[in-house]
């Protein structure tokens, strides 16, 4: 029997649908990251008309681990100081109470409880190099700048996005013209948002110049100091993506039904115990979703701090993007492919985690 | 006591209480400034001459200073096709990316929210491996690339031939989608520097199409993320009976599913365009001139002479111009086809 090729094309239906996507993404996304691997343990050499590559094992990992640009990723250490000590002290009990609580639920399992010591064992090691580091007289990290980056940078997101949604979900009048204002961040170029900053937090020409002089800081310069430089990035990066995390909880919270609110309101709760009790359970899945998303997105910041302070003073507000990216115009591609690992390693560890023990009981909780 | 409580609380349900309403609008006002206020700077910050620039800040136009057009004479007239040539670069990749990652991406959406796959863990795992072994044969070996990816293709497909029958275990729908996904935390940075030397061995560095497929893949997954919750949440019936009535799936796919997911199409695709429109690193990897985007133009006036704010100014505010325009006109499906996405995602 001979088929044509319309009947041929139909019958294949199945695959011709999926198949572009996946062909794209291995070609694009695995292809990539099996040459990074080679890039990573390879030395990248200019040669007389060309290029070269040196096998060399694990020594671009080994640098940046406990070699030369140990300062630069992991940071230089100082002794613990005392909110070293209670920010480990805090973290210690977290986790120690969330594996009891996993044990003594009585589901564990041994995938279950090696999946918990990954991700228990992340997160110490991160706390560990942040109090070690964190210091006087020691230096934070490219590691240590992102992970700030990601934590401070999403909480704060994640409560004015949601402060907002909960204002902007009341009776109020003009709700679409404040939907469409608090917006707009997202739809401007990162690296316009950056340099807008720039001109906003000019102490000496911008346009709290004046206020600044009034109370006397005329003449600092945030840029040179590493906190109020680390400070702006984040400023800058709150700014621009509240927005996202704001449009899907204002979804989720005018989409949960009336009645159980107008009961819980008729009953006499309180405001705080309506969210709490009511509203909040109903948009957890969601909030956990768009949190995930952005704690992925935020791992890969790099255009603020490269356009606010071009990752200075030294190396404060590098993040590990950031610090790819100039060993790669350094053409050190070997040492960019390593850091660039070590990235993709620490987020996909951190994001797995979220996804498998956070988001995932929210989710089963409410069915 | 109660006097006070009554104050706070609410008299119809809905309607806040005098002291919480002004409160919220308070906040609601404060949040618009510090939202407005950098976006009104910066379209000040166009009209002034650099002179105005300085201390003291100036903040109203015509009161504090006499504005001016000189920066945006410079970007349209001066620089003019150096303005224009980027900004048509920026929407030929942002607009093509944006089409071709939302077909693809419904069309891969779809069907895992449809059809059931078993793609076969050994395939899988021997496809890796030989494409590692193709890489290293092109990096370490100096193997045309050419041969190379005909060499490993051949063999993948004669092995999966001898071997296929013998691979048990499968994985579902489930991984494929959870497998789409996480491409996206892959960083740029990591997968930046491959396709760059990719494109160079093909010659398509600093062109529209490499920047075009780049951003494709790199938005793909947003597209599947937010799309599968959309076509799983569409009833089947009419598209049983439309295949009853010898429809083939492109016709059922086009024709009925489509047209009923268009908020969260429209939503995707604006998501998407806006990331693809911004995009900076990537593009500053694979262009250098001819294909080079708006976001580097931005950057590049950051000249020697230190940044040029004014034409900053004016190429930051003709980029978000046209988005600010489509989302005002798309806002009602934004949260919608946003939300149904997330909630299951």
């Amino acid at each position: 029997m001979r088929l044509s090729f319309s009947d041929w094309f139909d019958r294949q239906a199945d695959r011709l649908f999926i198949l572009p996507a996946v062909l794209i993404l291995l070609a694009f996304s695995i292809f990539p990251l099996l040459i990074s691997a080679y890039l990573a343990v390879s030395r990248f050499q200019l040669t007389a008309g060309g290029y070269q590559l040196r096998f060399i094992g694990w020594l671009n990992f080994k640098k940046l681990l406990i070699g030369g640009e140990q300062y630069h990723f992991l940071g230089v250490f100082a002794p613990v100081p005392w909110y070293g000590w209670l920010l480990g002290a805090a973290v210690v009990l977290l986790l120690a109470r969330s594996l009891a609580s996993y044990i003594r639920s009585g589901k564990s399992t041994v995938i279950g409880l090696v999946g918990r010591a990954v991700t228990t064992m992340a997160i110490l090691a991160l706390t560990v190099l942040l109090a070690t580091t964190i210091g006087a007289g020691g230096q934070l990290g490219s590691l240590s700048v992102t992970v700030i980056y990601v934590a401070v940078g999403v909480t704060c997101q994640f409560l004015t996005g949601l402060g907002l949604a909960m204002l902007c979900s009341q009776n109020i009048r003009c709700r679409s013209f404040f939907r469409v204002v608090f917006f707009l961040p997202l739809m401007v170029t990162p690296v316009g948002i950056a340099y807008t900053f720039r001109m906003l937090a000019d102490m000496t020409q911008g346009p709290f110049a004046g206020l600044w002089r009034l109370i006397g800081l005329g003449d600092l310069s945030w840029a040179s100091q590493a906190w109020s430089a680390r400070l702006v990035v984040m400023v800058g990066d709150t700014w621009q993506w509240t927005p996202f995390i704001f449009i899907v909880l204002l979804a989720a919270i005018e989409g949960q039904s009336r009645e159980q609110v107008e009961a819980a309101s008729l009953d006499g709760a309180s405001y705080w115990q309506i969210f709490r009790d009511v509203t909040w359970p109903e948009i957890a899945p969601v909030a956990s979703t768009i949190v995930l998303i952005r704690v992925i997105e935020a791992f890969k910041i790099v255009d603020l701090p490269n356009v606010l302070t071009n990752g200075g003073p030294g190396i404060a507000t590098e993040s590990l993007t950031l610090h790819s990216f100039i060993n790669w115009r350094a053409l050190d591609l070997g040492g960019s492919a390593a850091v660039a690992y070590m990235l993709l390693i620490v987020s996909t560890v951190i994001c797995a985690s979220f996804f498998n023990y956070v988001m995932q009981p929210m989710r089963s909780r409410r069915q | 006591m109660s006097r006070w409580r009554g104050l706070f609380e609410s008299r119809r349900f809905g309607e806040l209480a005098p002291i919480p309403k002004f409160i919220c609008y308070a906040l609601l006002a404060l949040w618009s400034i510090i939202v407005l206020f950098p976006l009104y700077w910066v379209l000040v910050t166009s009209f002034k001459e650099p002179v105005d620039v300085a201390y003291p800040p100036k903040f109203l136009p015509f009161i504090d200073f006499q504005p001016s057009l000189h920066a945006w004479h410079y970007i349209f007239v001066d620089l003019g096709n150096d303005t224009f040539r980027p900004y048509a670069n920026s929407l030929i990749v942002a607009s093509v990316s944006t089409l071709l990652a939302v077909l693809i991406g419904s069309m891969a959406a779809y069907a895992l929210s449809r059809i059931e796959y078993k793609p076969k863990l050994g395939s899988i795992i021997g496809f890796i491996l030989l494409l590692a072994l193709a890489i290293v044969a092109v990096v370490h070996w100096q193997v045309d690339w050419r041969l190379a990816v005909i060499v490993a293709v051949v063999l993948f497909l004669l092995l999966l031939r001898a071997f296929g029958r013998y691979f048990r275990r499968h994985l579902g729908n489930g991984d494929i989608l959870f497998w789409i996904i996480s491409q996206r935390i892959l960083p740029p940075v990591v997968a930046a520097i491959p396709i760059y030397v990719m494109f160079q061995k093909v010659g398509l560095l600093d062109t529209h199409l490499a920047l075009i497929i780049t951003y494709t893949t790199v938005n793909l997954p947003i597209v599947v993320w937010l799309m599968y919750d959309f076509f799983a949440a569409i009833p089947r019936d009419l598209e049983e009976s439309a295949q009853l009535d010898g429809a083939s799936r492109y016709r059922i796919f086009v024709g009925i599913v489509l047209p009923l997911a268009k908020p969260g199409l429209i939503a995707a695709s604006l998501l998407v365009l806006i990331l693809a429109w911004n995009e900076y690193l990537l593009a500053l990897f694979l262009s250098t001139a001819k294909a080079q985007t708006i976001p580097l133009l931005v950057a590049a006036q950051n000249a020697t002479r230190g940044p040029q704010w004014w034409y900053m100014s004016v190429l930051i505010i003709i980029m978000i111009a046209p988005v600010v325009v489509l989302t005002i006109i798309l806002q009602k499906y934004i949260a919608r086809g946003l939300l149904l996405g997330a909630v299951k995602g």
